[in-house]
């Protein structure tokens, strides 16, 4: 019996010892493509990779940059989750953001994409400049806040004032009850970004003589097209949509912190990033900030995962 | 059928239709609602642009006027000229400020150019050890911004001695995923047999890349462009870069924007500065980048 034993495990190691020995003589075969890569594969390493693994280790230790790092276990996760009242109105603001534009956002994009689709060639092309210029246009969202004055003579004031719903000028960036509504409002305009300009790609591509056989078998009007001939040709933008929707939801820091201010009344408009930001480069604790930024990181690849299983089902 | 139409068939059977063939699926109603529905929202859209342009326009007595009006009654010029007296004053002039941007944005955008195509090809193209994986990571990396690393980012900068140098911005943007992500879905389209056949003929690798999978590629060149200079033009590179003469022309920009109720005339010049360079390249290159992102899609 344990001479058997012994004998599968001898071969197994034989096995693993070949397959590692055929891997060695493929790699030295290509060893163009490493050549090739490796500039790339350094940098991004370097800038990418490494970033998020020193981040992960620094989330274990006390660290301010003038002492060299201290390991302290767990214990700022703990003070993080327990102890910091103002990182949980962060993650809060951050999912009720992310809740809300992330999917809306892809919506958008997705619906306007389509939407355009079928219109004569030039005006597509507009079409897609018009949408697609808020999200590259530098910082021009902070055109709202002149359109979102606190006093009487901010537009949206004027307009709710004369209309007669509000008696008195509601105070935008200031009166925390409406400091993430309207923020979601500008990241909503901002939503057509890259992941649009995939869709707009892809829809083109979609192969025609698919509409055809769809009329054969009977497709009556352009939702059942939609659902079963569109959405599941274009499962792989739908993919990377999803990854540039994420991306954009979870990271809001910019938008809040021009509009809302840094720090906000009340830490009302504060989210995860903002937080990230205060105790990163304004208090210098470099351990803490790591330990925001692993918490984030986890929450965004959760979220990537549960997205593709959800994909995976589109149009079947 | 009247006689005159019959006769006209008759004589032009192949007659082509004024009105083109609707597809079956379609309602005329529907259509229309459709056409309202996009005008109304590309309105929405357009119009913080819109505003933003005009008040650069704007004389300083109309930005204040209420009720505000969406275009200027006296357009002028003057907030941009002023916007060039506050920079010629300051003490890092306005060409060297110029200079810095634009220098990093080239450089960048050239390095990473060259850098993230080298790496798609080979990923794209040859199947060794490794490079699934790595592709894998790129892609999981195409989620993380600027924000969430910089920490260490500062940390492995400052023990390369970049701090304070173009170096910490230029090259940390070689490495941008974005770039290889879309050239490496764009190379896959190019056909094999292609790279084949130029080695049959003798070439090696490097001339494969460089003659025949290069100049096959133009729309994603245009694509990589196009994203890093976005990102480089944005760049206020204030965490790595302290020397004023050193610093981004869309960080002075910045200090000027925040120079009070005095400045917003010329506050909003720069607005429309910063934002019409990325826009005006986006017009020029539309259909090169459409081409492109259509292959960016992600498999399984």
């Amino acid at each position: 019996m344990k001479e058997q034993q012994d004998g599968y495990l001898k071969k197994y190691f034989q096995l693993r010892k070949h397959n590692a020995q055929v891997a060695w003589k493929k790699m030295k075969m290509s060893k163009n493509c490493y050549i090739f890569l490796a500039p790339y594969a350094i940098l991004f390493t370097m800038f990418f990779v490494f970033p998020v693994v020193a981040s992960i280790y620094f989330s274990f230790t006390y660290y301010n940059i003038l002492e060299p790092p201290r390991f302290i276990g767990l214990q700022n996760y703990i003070s993080l989750l327990l102890e910091d009242d103002i990182f949980l109105i962060g993650i809060k603001n951050t999912l009720i953001i992310a809740v809300v534009t992330g999917p809306l956002g892809y919506i958008m994009s997705f619906l306007f994409a389509w939407l355009i689709n079928e219109l004569p060639r030039w005006v597509r092309s507009v079409a897609v400049v018009v949408f697609y210029a808020p999200s590259i246009a530098g910082n021009c969202y902070v055109i709202f806040s002149v359109f979102f004055r606190g006093d009487a003579y901010g537009w949206v004031n004027s307009l709710l004032m004369s209309v007669g719903i509000i008696d008195n000028p509601i105070l935008w960036f200031t009166n925390p009850k409406y400091m993430l509504p309207v923020c979601m409002l500008v990241i909503l305009w901002m939503s057509l970004g890259t992941g649009f300009l995939s869709f707009v790609a892809g829809l083109q591509g979609v192969d025609r003589s698919q509409y055809e056989a769809g009329y054969m078998d009977g497709i009556k009007n352009r939702w059942q097209e939609l659902w079963f001939i569109t959405l599941p040709s274009m499962k792989p933008m739908l993919m990377f949509g999803a990854v540039m929707s994420i991306t954009q939801a979870f990271n809001v820091c910019d938008v809040t912190m021009q509009l809302c201010g840094y720090p906000s009344t009340d830490y009302a408009a504060r989210t995860i990033v903002t937080h990230l930001f205060d105790y990163g480069f304004s208090r210098f604790e470099m351990g803490y900030a790591c330990a925001i930024a692993t918490i984030l990181f986890l929450m965004m690849l959760l979220c990537n995962k549960a997205i593709q299983s959800l994909l995976r089902r589109v149009g079947t | 059928m009247s006689k005159k139409r019959k006769k006209e068939l008759e004589e032009k059977p192949y007659h082509k239709p004024l009105v083109k063939r609707r597809k079956p699926n379609r309602s005329i109603a529907g259509d229309i609602a459709l056409y309202i529905f996009l005008v109304l929202v590309a309105v929405i859209m357009v119009f913080p642009i819109v505003y933003a342009v005009s008040s650069a326009l704007k004389p300083l007595d109309e930005l204040f006027m209420f009720p505000p009006r969406i275009f200027p009654r006296n357009p002028t010029i003057n907030n941009f000229t002023d916007l060039f007296v506050t920079l010629g004053k300051s003490w890092v002039t306005f060409s060297r400020y110029l200079f810095n941007t634009v220098f990093m944005t080239a450089v960048g955008t050239a390095g990473h150019l060259i850098i993230a195509s080298m790496g798609a090809f080979v990923l794209a193209k040859y199947d060794f050890p490794g490079g699934k994986a790595f592709f894998k990571l790129v892609t999981v990396a195409m989620m993380f911004t600027g924000y969430v690393t910089a920490i260490p980012n500062y940390m492995i900068i400052n023990k390369l001695g970049w701090i304070d140098t173009y170096w910490a911005i230029i090259i940390p943007a070689f490495a941008s995923p974005m770039g290889l992500f879309l050239m490496k879905q764009f190379m896959e389209g190019l056909p094999t047999s292609l790279i084949e056949a130029a080695k049959i003929d003798g070439a090696n690798e490097w001339k494969v890349f460089f003659q025949i999978v290069m100049p096959n590629v133009k729309p994603a060149w245009m694509t990589l462009i196009i994203f890093s200079v976005q990102g480089l033009w944005n760049n206020r590179a204030s965490t790595f870069i302290y020397s004023e003469e050193k610093k981004t022309l869309v960080f002075a920009l910045g200090q000027i924007q925040l120079g009070g109720i005095a400045r917003t005339g010329q506050a909003a010049a720069v607005l429309v500065v910063v934002m019409i360079v990325p826009i005006i390249i986006f017009i020029f290159s539309e259909s090169q980048i459409l081409e492109t992102m259509a292959s960016s899609g992600l498999k399984d």
